[in-house]
């Protein structure tokens, strides 16, 4: 127990030390550039999980978005608020000290292989299990937060809305932690997901084992949609998967292109949002979900007059490759 | 000693073994036991053949290719692949496919035409990194079926003839030796269709085996060299213009015959 207690110690030691240095590096140049919410740690925390998610949300919001599964973070991230009531549940009664976050994990993970089985086993459509599992998550954690009302509520509220102010140092390394795994999973199956997203039978014939990897991807939403959820709150979980993907593929023409983007985008909703909801003490989830919103709805203007430019610019190549494609038989 | 077997037997027992056959099917039965989708379906394909599959709707011409490609397991026989047994094929590359145009599913996908041919070559060296000479097989590859000029498309704002031979050229940059084609030229216009056959049978001049599933009879007997008509069971198997003489069309497709044929089959 020591020793394992001793090697899980070592890395986070190193990860929190790491984290202690970001935070001095951001306080540093707040002291220099004059920018006084620089100067809590925990602003320091938020910017750094906030720009961990906006890698990680799109990464995978991509695959989601264009496999037709965006609806799957909302489910996850309600079934997520069922494992946070469930480990607050079990803190309360038997006395223990587990984090939230890991009974999150835990439930939605186990939503994740729910939704693919009640598909697989039920034939029904992949948004009716979506719909199934959100409902349950919600349902379960709503009746255990009535099973111990008072100390529980106040507990579940910060996972419900998010909180800027509740991003301790541990929340802070079990991100980083998280962005690890899951920048590593996504860069290791990159092309194996971007085959079965786009054509899964041929994916199939190409020797890809399309179940693993639509198993692998949900899990991999689970944990990104546990780590988002105690900066966005559970609700606005599933925008950061799709709106910044939405947003990018608006303009983009590849798919390299369109993840590139869609990370840009994130970032750029996070760290405005969380500015502002910290200048405006308006709620981070709201702030930055609104502002990706708006960055959506930009990339849309701007995919419009793209497309309008090139109008003209298309119809002559397609002629021209017509024109040659029936030449050709005769050379 | 006993004199060699007769041409036929022998070919039989090829056909039952189909080592060295590129596709073969050995008494495949596929489906509900009451009423099977494919029943004791037996051919198979030798290397730079151009086969056409063709038969009413629900003839189970789809569920035969998916059975020989092993993406099904038949409930009875034996389905071999490129000399391996096809539920245990491994090497996948040898193999492209080409389905209906799948814009349907991805229409709001960004990808170019690049990215999409360069798919082809992912089964090679096991997934690993793309290397320089993997672009260049997709840039010959483009280049093969006429459409390099559009290799930074979005693939999406391309045609349908457009369309399906960017996914022959996935085909071509994964050096694939056997082609297998689902109802490629559903949805592309009649123009379309034409070129994209003509390339077809360059391919096939040039090498390559391909398997043809296809509703436009007419093109069948048109361009491959073998024809099967299948319903259920097969109904024929032999050079096109002996299908067209024969009565098999109509015995498959029974009182809908006529709706899709071409001018050539007269359904006599």
């Amino acid at each position: 127990m020591t020793a394992l207690g001793d090697a899980v110690r070592a890395p986070y030691d190193l990860l929190a030390w790491l984290i202690g240095l970001w935070s001095d590096a951001l306080a540093a140049a707040g002291d220099a550039l004059g920018i006084g919410m620089l100067d809590y740690v925990f602003m320091h925390h938020a910017f750094l999980v906030g720009a961990l998610i906006a890698v990680m949300a799109p990464l995978i919001g991509t695959f989601l978005v264009h496999r037709q599964l965006a609806l799957i973070g909302d489910a996850l991230a309600h079934t997520a608020f069922a494992g946070v009531a469930v480990g607050l549940f079990v803190n309360s009664v038997l006395g223990t000290g587990i984090s939230p976050y890991i009974t999150a994990v835990v439930v939605a993970m186990l939503a994740a292989l729910a939704i693919e089985l009640i598909s697989e086993v039920t034939d029904a459509y992949n948004d009716v299990s979506m719909a199934i599992v959100l409902s349950t998550g919600f349902a379960l954690g709503a009746v255990l937060i009535s099973l111990n009302t008072g100390g529980l509520a106040v507990g579940i509220n910060q996972y419900l809305f998010g909180n800027l102010a509740t991003v301790s140092r541990e929340n802070a390394a079990l991100l980083v932690v998280l962005f690890l795994v899951v920048s590593l999973v996504v860069t290791a199956t990159y092309k194996q997901l971007l085959y079965v997203t786009f054509d899964e039978t041929a994916a199939r014939v190409a020797g890809i084992n399309v179940a693993w990897y639509n198993r692998l991807l949900t899990t991999l939403t689970a944990m990104v949609v546990v780590g988002a959820m105690q900066i966005m709150g559970v609700i606005l979980v599933a925008a950061m998967l799709v709106v910044p993907v939405a947003a990018a593929a608006q303009v983009a023409r590849g798919f390299r292109e369109a993840l590139l983007a869609s990370v840009v985008l994130a970032q750029i909703a996070v760290l405005l949002g969380i500015t502002l909801s910290y200048r405006y003490e308006t709620t981070a989830g709201g702030t930055i979900v609104l502002v990706a919103v708006g960055v959506y709805i930009g990339m849309v203007i701007a995919g419009r007059l793209q497309s309008r430019r090139s109008v003209v610019g298309d119809t002559a190549v397609t002629g021209r490759i017509e024109a040659d494609a029936e030449e050709s038989p005769g050379d | 000693m006993t004199v060699s077997p007769e041409p036929t037997s022998s070919t039989d027992d090829r056909h039952r073994d189909g080592a060295d056959r590129v596709v073969a099917a050995a008494d495949v039965t596929f489906g509900y036991a009451a009423a099977p989708v494919i029943e004791d379906v037996s051919f198979d394909v030798g290397c730079g053949e151009y086969v056409g599959i063709v038969g009413p709707n629900g003839s189970g011409k789809s569920t035969l290719l998916r059975l020989v490609l092993g993406l099904h397991e038949p409930d009875a026989g034996k389905c071999r692949l490129l000399g391996h047994p096809s539920l245990a094929f491994a090497e996948r590359e040898r193999v492209g496919y080409v389905a209906q145009d799948v814009t349907e599913n991805t229409k709001r996908m960004p990808i170019t035409v690049a990215e999409a041919v360069l798919m082809g070559r992912f089964p090679h060296a096991g997934f690993g990194r793309v290397t320089e000479s993997d672009r260049d097989r997709v840039r010959e590859a483009l280049h093969t079926v006429g459409i390099e000029q559009l290799a930074d498309r979005k693939i999406t704002a391309l045609s349908g003839g457009q369309r399906q031979r960017a996914y022959i050229a996935r085909a071509l940059a994964g050096e694939a030796e056997l082609l297998v084609l689902d109802e490629p030229t559903v949805g592309v216009d009649a123009e379309s269709v034409d070129a994209f056959f003509e390339l077809l049978d360059g391919l096939n001049d040039d090498g390559m085996t391909i398997l043809l599933v296809e509703h436009d009879i007419g093109a069948v007997i048109e361009h491959a060299a073998r024809v099967i008509c299948l319903n259920r069971e097969v109904y024929f198997d032999g050079p096109p213009a002996a299908f067209a003489e024969s009565d098999a069309l109509s015995r498959a497709y029974g009182t809908t015959l006529g709706v899709g044929a071409g001018p050539e089959v007269d359904g006599s």
